[in-house]
């Protein structure tokens, strides 16, 4: 960016601003114009719940309330809502995560012959609609076992593509295991579930850590692939769908605003967690590094 | 395999195998298969029909997308719309990733980045339902622009195709520019500098430099967008409403009247248009598809 400058010969007269102002400018200004528009929607939507009106409308302006939240607390229906997806999202940690470390164990540790397109079928679900795995869950399920929409279809159906996002955290992860450690354990005597409770599982905290984050998280925003398996039963989301449709009040914004204020915590959380665990590794590797030149200086 | 054995224990071997074959046989091909064979049979509303002299392979129920006139509008429409949605994204994600590649030495760039992922950790209805209250006939954009006197009458964004496109958008641009990102943050930037030294105007720095080595994380993120816009079904059903009809709709209007062999066509149909996407853009952008899953 500064070498401009040196080949710039001395200017006649100075412009009002350089054509590096000129550019600084704009992209600031994009940069600006760009995160409002990111964030104008949601601060509405936020702002709109201390509105006293029926209508969730900032204009005209009926004086600061809190009766919204206070009605959203109140609703028996949402809080039910709440638990069937909070039930959801616990049976799709369970099943996914153990089947993603599954998978991804397979991927990496294993060789049987097909292995690449069974990788291409396991993977292939992140790229499917998700209203495709919906109704093919639901499909498959009722036809084959009699089995119709009902909560436990929408976990099984979340499964097949959040177990994909788990075990591609999963294959990051043992990509950089030492295996030697567990060969040593075996040597020494170790049974191979004792090298898996007391190797495997340890280092690979967290990202089962992460992944069930990531999977709680995935099915508790989930709609296509619920909408068609979910049968009579009511999710969160589901819930909220239901509201935008039938016309609402502003309780509806409140109950935004908690979801929105919960899910910037736990993505803030996530994501400090995150970057933490990825320096830790990064400082481990150096001062492995270290130590082995220490090693091979003291040779 | 007797290695793996080894290491894990038959038992162990025993339940990683079992794990997968649930997961890729009960979960995704025995589902997707089945499915396929659905969209190919006739919708029988007799059960006692299924699986009788009637329930044969036939392509009539894809003959209903195709030849049927409001299907195949709101069929072509779909493909239009997310084309124009991808495009914009593109347009607005292009520039933007540049400019957070080129400053990540300021500090700025941590920050800015949480911001762009902020907004989309939030549940999509919700970031939706945001856009309805902007959007409605007496919602915030209309009643502002009326406030300033640029408009006498409420302009109908909800409801159109208009509407549905803003949504789409703000939904999906994220998966437009992290490809883009991470693959401009590849590039070294001692190539740009030297080209903006020997006197390269800014535009052939990008056609000669950046977009070619963009191209893999261009294309990607036109796949990855194109396929959220066609498939997605909050946003048009909650921005769209009656009027603005996405072909999505259409299946889930198939699933509800139970005539799922049906919505399996045109569901199949989707999923081909989809994969008819990925190959345009590998033929466009000339990249593999180890490029793109990078």
């Amino acid at each position: 960016m500064s070498a401009t400058t040196i080949a710039a010969p001395a200017a006649p007269a100075k412009p009002w601003l350089t054509s590096d102002q000129v550019l600084q400018i704009s992209v600031a200004l994009f940069l600006t114009l760009f995160f409002l528009y990111l964030f104008l929607p949601l601060i509405y939507m936020m702002l709109v719940t201390f509105n006293d009106s029926r209508i969730p409308t900032l204009t005209p302006w009926r004086g600061f309330t809190l009766r919204w939240f206070v009605s959203m607390w109140e609703d028996q229906r949402m809080w039910q809502a709440v638990w069937k997806s909070v039930v959801i999202g616990v049976a799709v940690i369970v099943l996914a995560v153990p089947l993603g470390l599954a998978g991804a164990v397979f991927m990496t540790r294993m060789r049987v012959p097909g292995q690449s397109l069974i990788y291409a079928v396991m993977i292939s679900p992140i790229l499917m609609p998700g209203i495709m795995i919906g109704l093919s869950t639901l499909i498959f399920w009722d036809r084959q076992f009699g089995i119709g929409g009902r909560w436990q279809l929408s976990v099984l159906g979340q499964t097949s593509f959040i177990a994909a996002y788990c075990m591609l955290i999963f294959m990051a992860r043992l990509t950089r295991f030492d295996q030697t450690l567990e060969e040593a354990a075996l040597d020494l005597g170790a049974t191979p579930a004792q090298v898996f409770r007391t190797i495997m599982v340890p280092y690979m905290r967290p990202a089962i850590l992460s992944a069930a984050t990531l999977a709680f998280l995935q099915s508790l925003e989930n709609f296509n692939t619920t909408l068609f398996t979910i049968g009579n039963d009511i999710t969160l989301t589901m819930y909220i769908a239901g509201k935008i449709r039938s016309g609402t009040t502003p309780a509806l914004n409140a109950l935004a605003f908690v979801m929105v204020v919960f899910t910037v915590i736990a993505g803030i959380v996530y994501e400090v967690l995150r970057r933490r665990e990825v320096r830790a590794a990064a400082a481990r590797a150096r001062a492995a590094q270290e130590a082995e030149l220490a090693v091979g200086a003291a040779d | 395999m007797s290695e793996a054995i080894r290491r894990f224990g038959a038992g162990g071997v025993a339940a990683i195998l079992a794990g997968v074959a649930f997961w890729a046989i009960m979960l995704i091909a025995g589902p997707m298969l089945l499915m396929v064979d659905l969209a190919f049979r006739p919708y029988l509303p007799n059960p006692a029909d299924v699986g009788g002299p009637l329930d044969v392979h036939t392509v009539s129920n894809f003959a209903k997308v195709f030849l049927d006139d409001l299907n195949w509008r709101v069929f072509v429409k779909t493909i239009y719309a997310s084309i124009t949605v991808t495009i914009i994204s593109l347009l607005i994600g292009y520039p933007l990733s540049y400019i957070l590649v080129r400053s990540t030495k300021s500090g700025w760039v941590g920050i800015l980045m949480i911001g762009l992922l902020i907004p989309f950790w939030v549940n999509e209805i919700l970031r939706t339902f945001a856009w309805q209250l902007l959007l409605a006939r007496y919602g915030f954009i209309n009643t502002t622009l009326t406030a300033m006197g640029l408009i006498d009458e409420p302009i109908q964004f909800t409801n159109t195709d208009f509407g549905v496109q803003v949504g789409l958008i703000y939904a999906y641009i994220l998966f437009m520019i992290f490809p883009l990102y991470s693959t401009m943050e590849s590039l070294d930037p001692n190539q740009v500098d030297a080209a903006r030294d020997l006197g390269a105007p800014f535009w052939r720095i990008h056609w000669d430099i950046v977009i070619p080595h963009t191209k893999p994380g261009i294309a990607s993120g036109c796949i990855v967008t194109f396929m959220l816009a066609a498939g997605s079904y909050v946003v048009p059903e909650l921005l769209g409403g009656t009027r603005a009809i996405w072909f999505t709709k259409l299946i889930y209007l198939q699933f509800e009247a139970i005539n799922w062999n049906l919505a399996s066509a045109y569901g199949f149909t989707l999923v081909v248009l989809c994969l008819l996407f990925i190959l345009l853009m590998m033929a466009v952008f000339r990249v593999s598809l180890k490029d793109i899953a990078r």
